[in-house]
């Protein structure tokens, strides 16, 4: 892993993916190209599928079929019959990718520091003084270099998610995944991570985010995906997707935000 | 039971030294008790007249006695502590082959009487299957066995409460699925097992009493051994279980804090 330069430039596809909770068909045959260094928003009402595509992406759920390739890494899924590649081959799998939780899921018996370098030192076995030199430089990067010795549960959520960010790229993922990363984050806290996404966006990381940020997917993203009920809608950049969707069914999604935004700023392009 | 003892000490200072010397006042008030039942015994309207000093002369067998069953304890509580934790680990697997006998073996444990099982290991398990064990065998045996039923599942308990994000965040980062279990799962399971795992050697301590039905010389068997020879049963199972008393309560004062030191860190 280690061996690899720049690896942060690795394409994503996804073809004819699908996965079923018993009969609940969550995602019915998605295929999808993202470039490398693009930023993806995908948006969609509870239940459309979008944050059980991101978990596949990672194979923290494994899908029913399909193939995913991430980098030069691909796997092939087959139905019940597939036999999943061996947790060594697996866990390097997930290593390419970074995933950013709702939940933020810092492992609360480390602190922020030891949070950061766990996966170095544990996966990559990086020697520890070159990992936590790594570490307080990530922390710095996320604003927030006082605050390497604090335990969990003295960090705010804003600092939590923050820290979780940080714990992500430590492992230098090729494709950042944000699963709702500010969902449950108090509204004025959301600010800061967003701030911390944005400035992700603009070193050219790839990332793939499922959001309800609206106005963030619009300023951020190359491109937006519209789910719905475990299909792609719609795909294309922000300003057809949102500011001029092609579907009714987006039409009506983001005509709510849209709304609301005619309120905010009267700028804003009116949806009928 | 140490409730009461706990609150008068937990007011005022938390350091170490002030919660040894708690004990010890604990203790010696115990002791000053028993002395004053001693001295005013010979009023009492049973007119028994206490004579503990009958006891020193007995002193090497009742040390032995000790010897042998706090050396007994820790044999079944390391023991235990291990079948606990590869039964505990091993119910976690998703195969049913593995689950199933497990299961049985742990409530096959946990719904029969120790006595019964020491009794039976001892007697009719050589009698299936042509083993001869002895006392102390059969005894190690069952009691790491029936300790090692409620040690698995308090392990269990501990490790399937900690928070399923916490495993997928760890996987997420690329660990391995052992080091999911060394490195996030355990350290953080481990913290909430400690009271429970404490509370079970506690009572795994006390177990240990049963051996004498075996002929184990453990304290209480030697205990028993005194009182025939010197016919004095009240002194020597009063001292049987002050020193049982001065063992435990020390530890469980240490279990409480243990206990209440999780708390205090976590509010």
């Amino acid at each position: 892993m280690t061996g690899k330069p720049e690896m942060s430039n690795a394409r994503i596809s996804i073809r004819g993916l699908r996965k079923a909770f018993g009969d609940h068909v969550v995602l019915k045959d998605i295929s999808l190209q993202i470039e490398a260094g693009e930023v993806v928003a995908l948006i969609g009402p509870s239940g459309s599928g979008k944050s059980t595509l991101l978990r596949c992406l990672n194979l923290l759920t494994v899908p029913d079929a399909g193939e995913i390739t991430v980098g030069d890494f691909t796997l092939a899924f087959q139905g019940k019959s597939t036999h999943l590649p061996g947790e060594r081959k697996l866990a390097r799998f997930r290593a390419q990718t970074g995933m950013v939780f709702q939940h933020f899921n810092l492992f609360t018996h480390m602190t922020a520091l030891q949070n950061v370098m766990e996966g170095p030192v544990t996966v990559l076995k990086t020697p520890r003084a070159q990992a936590e030199q790594q570490a307080r430089a990530l922390l710095q990067k996320v604003g927030l270099a006082d605050r390497a010795d604090y335990a969990p549960d003295k960090l705010s959520g804003g600092q939590k998610q923050r820290v979780a960010i940080a714990r992500a790229l430590a492992m230098q993922p090729s494709v950042m995944l944000f699963d709702e990363a500010t969902s449950a984050l108090d509204p004025e806290l959301v600010g800061e991570v967003l701030s911390v996404i944005k400035a992700l966006a603009r070193e050219g990381m790839t990332m793939i985010l499922v959001t309800h940020e609206i106005a963030f997917a619009r300023e951020v993203a190359d491109q937006v995906i519209f789910m719905r009920d475990g299909l792609v809608v719609e795909m294309g950049p922000p300003s057809q997707v949102i500011d001029n969707p092609q579907n009714d069914a987006t039409r009506v999604f983001v005509g709510r935000f849209q709304a609301s935004l005619v309120q905010a700023q009267a700028s804003a392009d009116p949806a009928t | 039971m140490t409730k009461p003892f706990f609150q008068v000490h937990r007011v005022p200072n938390r350091q170490g030294l002030g919660k040894l010397a708690q004990v010890l006042i604990g203790v010696c008030l115990l002791v000053g008790a028993v002395a004053l039942i001693r001295k005013f015994g010979g009023s009492t309207s049973a007119g028994y007249v206490w004579d503990f000093q009958a006891l020193w002369k007995y002193r090497s067998l009742l040390l032995s006695g000790l010897a042998y069953t706090l050396v007994f304890t820790v044999i079944c509580i390391v023991l235990g502590l291990f079948v606990g934790l590869v039964t505990g680990l091993g119910r976690l697997s998703s195969n049913p082959l593995v689950v199933a006998p497990l299961r049985a073996y742990i409530e096959l444990f946990r719904c029969t009487p120790v006595l019964v099982q020491l009794v039976w290991f001892y007697y009719a398990l050589p009698v299936l299957t042509g083993i001869e064990l002895s006392a102390v065998t059969a005894a190690t045996l069952c009691l790491a066995l029936y300790g090692g039923a409620f040690y698995s599942e308090i392990i269990r308990g501990g490790i399937i409460s900690v928070d399923v994000g916490q495993v997928e965040a760890a996987k997420a980062i690329g660990m391995r699925p052992h080091q999911v279990m060394l490195r996030v799962v355990l350290p953080q399971a481990f913290k909430k097992m400690v009271p429970p795992l404490m509370n079970q050697s506690i009572m795994q301590l006390k177990n240990t009493s049963l051996l004498s039905v075996l002929a184990v010389p453990d304290l209480l068997y030697q205990g028993q051994v005194i009182a025939h020879e010197i016919y004095r049963p009240l002194e020597t199972y009063t001292f049987i279980a002050i020193a049982y008393f001065a063992v435990l309560l020390p530890v469980t004062v240490w279990a409480k804090r243990l206990e209440f030191g999780d708390y205090d860190r976590e509010a």
